[in-house]
């Protein structure tokens, strides 16, 4: 009795799979997720780029859970990170993952906006897809520039201070809106307090939500194929199915990207500089980081090429050029609407070869002059 | 398809190991690696607050300042280490020192002076003031007992093994 097969290890995850699949229904998920098709040609490599992102959100999600665990906001910041990074065992481990994490996502972001930029893949139906997208990127910023503040050191101290005067710019609201951000005139405990409850819980809650509506999309519509597929009859078209196929080689570059996170994050394990002095100079060569590169640059070419008069001018004209800019990237959808207008889609994709050339060429100077 | 064949045909023809439990077999300890990979560190990372505390709970011996030497048919609670602790000083003038923790459910206990014992207010258990005996209601051990010494300068050190 004791050797009943049904006591197998086997039969016992059958019995559990087919109790939970009779009130759940996986099978039906399983076999939509094996009916699901993903297009197979030769720029298919960009496909795992949103996967790479969604990856890098959830590693920040979980080391950033572990962080919350000794990291105390307000005037004992600084000190709290100190013990994580100095103190509390693979501390240092946790703190690095979390940060480098933050940036290979940042990157990973922008190689997936671009693959889809120039797959063109925005087209009708998924313009909502490029929409939530963009959002998402907004949102990714927002939370890079208000976790970088929360060891409350000498670069995130003024980096904050820099950050916000991007709003001060904005004519008559922008002093109301910083004040009130800040809790104040100046950086103090008290913006660390706000940026922390931005950065641990409304921002999370508006990412998740703008993820879980992201990625509905991308069920619903599926892949998009680029334009050069979409030139090839119907027959000479190949997929894979999504489950096991792709899913499979999607954990692969899963894998991939938390090898290269390791790597990174043991070998070149993040620092905690000085305290943050309210009374202290600027730290020379102070500069934000890689991603904020481009905009920093444009805005210091600005006030250089302007006379001193108009300085005012030429730093809200730098701002006004980059929401500018964001606007017509955010449109793009509305332009170059489908495969009708040969004329519309070379014009999309010399605007994506602008900014990105523009984008890469600014961020190197950037990093020249420093 | 092909796995399957071969995996056939190696079992049929006997030999050590086909391929696909071979492939299994490494999946699985390369997915135990990046587990332990990944987990140890964390449980290190949330272990070591415990760990530090079981540091400081090691001491074995301290030392309470004349000052602080409760007057007689009073007690002192105080911390050994991490442990609460109670101090008594009985009125024949001898002094009992006793672990402060409930062997029930671990509250703390107290000294009731005007009952001659030791109470716990959770859930009513009663030990005895110079034992520390469990002498009614539901703690089923009783508390632990350290070594009382008094300097000639009039400090209390206590010690356990």
């Amino acid at each position: 009795m004791a050797k009943s097969a049904s006591l197998a290890p086997e039969a016992i995850v059958r019995g559990l799979y087919g109790w939970v699949n009779d009130r759940l229904g996986l099978d039906d998920v399983l076999a939509i997720a094996k009916k699901k098709t993903v297009p197979q040609h030769r720029h298919s490599f960009w496909y795992y780029w949103g996967g790479i992102s969604l990856f890098l959100f959830l590693v920040q999600f979980v080391s950033g859970i572990l962080l919350l665990m000794y990291y105390q906001p307000g005037a004992n910041a600084y000190e709290s990170v100190r013990q994580i990074t100095y103190e509390v065992d693979f501390g240092w481990l946790v703190r690095s993952a979390h940060s480098w994490a933050a940036n290979l996502m940042v990157l990973a972001v922008f190689v997936h906006m671009f693959s889809v930029f120039f797959m063109k893949a925005y087209r009708a139906p998924r313009e909502f897809g490029w929409w939530t997208g963009l959002g998402l990127l907004g949102l990714t910023f927002v939370f890079g520039f208000s976790g970088y503040l929360l060891p409350f050191d000498e670069l995130s101290f003024f980096a904050t201070k820099v950050g916000l005067e991007v709003p001060q710019a904005l004519p008559g609201l922008g002093p109301i809106i910083v004040t009130l951000v800040q809790g104040g005139e100046m950086v103090t405990a008290v913006t660390i307090q706000r940026f922390f409850a931005l950065h641990v819980v409304i921002l999370p809650l508006l990412f998740i939500g703008a993820l879980g509506f992201h990625l509905f999309l991308v069920t619903r519509h599926g892949n998009a194929v680029p334009p050069s597929e979409e030139l090839k009859p119907e027959r000479e078209r190949r997929t894979i199915p999504f489950f096991p196929n792709f899913f499979t080689k999607d954990l692969a570059m899963w894998l991939i990207t938390l090898n290269v996170l390791a790597i990174l994050a043991s070998m070149f394990p993040w620092t905690l500089g000085a305290p943050a002095d309210p009374a202290a100079a600027a730290p020379e060569g102070i500069h934000p980081e890689w991603y904020f590169m481009s905009q920093f640059q444009v805005l210091k070419v600005m006030g250089r090429i302007l006379p001193p008069e108009l300085q005012m001018v030429g730093e809200i004209g730098g701002i006004m050029l980059f929401n500018i800019a964001g606007i017509l990237w955010a449109l793009i959808p509305l332009y170059d609407k489908d495969n009708r207008s040969a004329k519309r889609a070379r014009n999309a994709t010399w605007l994506g070869i602008i900014f990105l050339i523009g984008l890469i060429a600014t961020t190197i100077w950037a990093y020249a002059e420093l | 398809m092909t796995d399957e064949l071969s995996s056939n045909e190696a079992s049929d023809r006997g030999e050590r190991m086909p391929r696909r439990v071979f492939f299994k077999a490494g999946a699985g300890l390369v997915a135990a690696g990046y587990a332990g990979g990944i987990g140890y560190p964390i449980y290190r990372y949330l272990a070591t607050p415990a760990q530090r505390a079981a540091e400081l709970g090691a001491i074995t011996e301290m030392t309470i300042p004349a000052d602080k030497m409760p007057a007689v048919g009073t007690a002192l609670q105080f911390l050994f280490g991490n442990r609460p602790t109670i101090l008594i000083h009985l009125e024949d003038e001898s002094l009992v020192c006793l672990d402060a923790v409930c062997t029930h459910l671990g509250c703390t206990v107290q000294f009731q002076p005007d009952k001659k014992i030791i109470h716990c207010a959770c859930h009513g258990g009663t030990y005895d003031m110079h034992t520390g005996k469990n002498i009614a209601g539901p703690p089923p051990k009783p508390l632990k007992q350290y070594q009382v010494e008094t300097t000639p300068d009039g400090q209390v050190r206590i010690s356990r093994a």
